[in-house]
């Protein structure tokens, strides 16, 4: 009797068509170690607080660290799709490591959320339905220094950058907005230190202001020995170089330089003045750009879930597209290609107490949407 | 380019030069008395900023962090050395890589499980920041002075060490014949021990000097360190001379390609094209004067070895 009416609940069941909703598996792959560590480190704890807060338990997180190495990114992105089985990818900080990882992995049909590299070649001509950018477009932070530097009155700025992919969209960016003359324009080697020969060029030529995108030890390095050399010519730079894990190391070396972001602890609304408070409280230190980039991505992809499973992938890319979610920036919308259309901001670098930070000055791009949408069929 | 212009880049680098002649001295004599390979060399640099960024920050004194340098590195060197590599002195090179490659993972992971993943902040004392003007009109940082003043000092107090001590002399014995000073009764495992620390304590003095204008992080040393490589195979395996001159050239090619290269490409192409590939050029550099030298003469400038 009892196994009948279970045998035909069972077939009533199946019958039916119900599936329980299934969790997601996410797997990140980020820089966890080395020189890079806490961009990635930021970026990890501003997705888990999230995750946390949220309160789901179907998310199951593998976190991997691809040690700034692209070889050992696109083995971790192949472990994590063929044995692992995620459903979404996500973490990756460096472009050049992105550029290894993310045509594969959209190719296979996985959902990749960038909570920070945004290269020109995956906004443009190589964007793909499955990718998209929660933080920007590489070359936005750069444009919005270039508008900043014309409104503040540059004429003949002196540029550097590494010689990679997002430091070539960073001269790139800057040159398309920057309407002023250029003295001079120099790439340095990725890692590199010593910037006693870019300064002294930089003496020796007649600029105005320097424009500079060195993100972290290497910005460290630069504004250090920048400070010392009594130069003493206007910086203005993307918050990459500025960056909150970045700014203790340097100290005084900072103080007074403009620096473009699309995020900053002061920017007004209830969700970022939440995530502030709980990321100080969790991890006992401010939070930087990445953090809430972070914690943006998870939403987002928690946003999605409450819409859409993600074994439809139609539906969840839409639910994705449709970013119904609470940003630390505000109202948050996708443009064509998947990157944000935002406002970027011009902060300057203070003293709060003993503790060295950024605070907003202005907008210096409102609604800012990438060039690349253009160039992308979708 | 103006006169006064090149001069200031060849003085920078000299000066960066002459702090990879403090990374290249310990390696050389490494390799040159005791015939190892040791790819840890990068960590001591590192432990040694790391320890003066910490003292520094908790007593507010430079100098106690530069001694703090001294001391933590010379005191890995040896633990380095007692614990680990002293079962590997007999051994195939390779081995010996593989050893020292495990090592530099765990003072990586180490120095992060302790200090975290972000940079630590060390910065120049007051009274060496900031500029002087040189004769010829050059403007020049005080503290790249000091740095080319210090290492021009350990650069001639290494080299009354090895020529006129007694330590000294058991050292370039020991690099001609190890064999042999072992069978005239000198105890090889203390002089070991010594020469090793001392070469730890000299890459802990770069780092502590050059952390100060560069970002103290994890990983620091590794870029260092194939640089002190490549200086060492320029100038000649345990040759001291042959680490100054070959981080002196190393120093100088580097610096000036940087900004010589994309200069004279600028005659031919666009300032940003002339500035990628100058400076795709530029990384090569050195690598392409350590290949000319090895051409010339295979073991080094001022090679030792046979």
């Amino acid at each position: 009797m009892k196994f009948t009416t279970t045998a035909v609940a069972a077939a009533l069941l199946a019958a039916s068509g119900i599936t329980v909703a299934e969790g997601l598996k996410v797997g990140m792959i980020t820089t966890l170690s080395g020189g890079g560590a806490g961009l990635g480190v930021d970026v990890r704890d501003g997705f888990m607080l999230a995750v946390e807060q949220s309160g789901r338990k179907d998310i199951e997180l593998i976190i991997e660290d691809d040690q700034r190495k692209p070889d050992i990114a696109v083995q971790l992105a192949d472990k994590m799709i063929q044995s692992e089985k995620v459903d979404v990818l996500t973490g990756i900080i460096f472009s050049n490591l992105a550029m290894a990882v993310i045509p594969s992995a959209t190719a296979q049909g996985k959902f990749y959320l960038s909570p920070n590299a945004g290269p020109s070649q995956l906004a443009g001509q190589g964007c793909h339905e499955n990718y998209f950018n929660v933080a920007w477009q590489n070359d936005t932070l750069h444009e919005a220094a270039g508008a900043h530097a014309n409104e503040t009155g540059f004429r003949n700025s002196f540029i550097l950058a590494p010689n990679y992919p997002a430091g070539k969209d960073a001269l790139t960016g800057y040159k398309r907005s920057y309407e002023g003359e250029l003295a001079g324009e120099l790439f340095t080697q990725l890692g590199q230190t010593d910037y006693a020969a870019e300064i002294a060029q930089i003496r020796a030529s007649d600029a105005d202001s320097v424009f500079f995108f060195l993100p972290g030890g290497m910005g460290i390095s630069f504004l250090k020995q920048y400070a010392d050399s009594d130069i003493g010519l206007p910086v203005v730079g993307p918050a990459f170089s500025f960056d909150q894990g970045i700014l203790q190391a340097v100290g005084e070396a900072a103080l007074g330089v403009h620096n473009t972001s699309q995020w900053n602890k002061d920017i007004e609304n209830d969700t970022n003045a939440a995530f502030v408070e709980s990321f100080v409280a969790t991890y006992e230190r401010l939070p930087s750009l990445y953090a809430s980039q972070g914690f943006d991505t998870a939403n987002l992809l928690i946003s999605a879930m409450g819409a859409a499973d993600v074994s439809d992938q139609d539906a969840f890319r839409a639910a994705l597209k449709a970013a119904d979610f609470d940003s630390t920036r505000g109202d948050f919308a996708f443009a064509s290609n998947h990157h944000p259309i935002q406002d970027i901001y011009v902060r300057e670098v203070v003293r709060e107490g003993d503790v060295f930070t950024n605070k907003i000055l202005g907008v210096a791009l409102e609604d800012h949407q990438d060039v690349y949408a253009e160039q992308c069929k979708l | 380019m103006s006169a006064v212009l090149l001069a200031e880049q060849i003085l920078n680098g000299i000066q960066f030069g002459i702090m990879l002649f403090l990374m290249a001295a310990g390696l050389t004599l490494v390799f040159g008395v005791m015939g190892l390979i040791n790819l840890a060399h990068g960590s001591l640099f590192m432990i040694g900023a790391f320890a003066a960024a910490w003292v520094a920050a908790a007593t507010g004194s430079f100098t106690a962090g530069l001694i703090a340098a001294l001391a933590t590195a010379a005191a890995a060197g040896a633990l380095m050395e007692i614990i680990v590599l002293r079962r590997l002195y007999g051994r195939d090179h390779l081995d010996q890589v593989l050893a020292t490659f495990a090592l530099i993972l765990i003072f990586s992971e180490g120095t992060r499980a302790v200090f975290g993943s972000f940079p630590l902040f060390l910065e120049i004392p007051d009274a060496l920041s900031g500029t002087v003007v040189l004769p010829g009109g050059i403007q020049y940082s005080l503290y790249r002075l000091t740095l080319i003043a210090i290492g021009l000092t350990v650069a001639s107090g290494l080299y009354l060490l090895i020529a006129k001590t007694r330590l000294g002399m058991q050292v370039r014995a020991g690099e001609n014949d190890r064999e042999m000073i072992a069978a005239l009764g000198v105890d090889i495992s203390k002089l070991y021990t010594l020469v090793f620390a001392l070469g730890a304590a000299l890459a802990g003095l770069a780092g502590a000097l050059v952390g100060a204008i560069q970002s103290v992080q994890v990983g620091m040393g590794e870029p260092v360190l194939i640089l002190a490589f490549v200086v060492i195979v320029i100038g000649g395996i345990g040759s001291i001379k042959g680490a100054f001159v070959g981080a002196i050239l190393v120093g100088l090619t580097d610096t000036l390609g940087g900004i010589l290269l994309p200069a004279l490409l600028a005659m031919f192409m666009d300032n940003s094209s002339a500035a990628s590939t100058g400076s795709a050029l530029a990384s090569m550099a050195i690598y392409v004067l350590m290949a000319a030298v090895l051409i010339v003469r295979p073991s080094g400038l001022f090679g030792v070895r046979q």
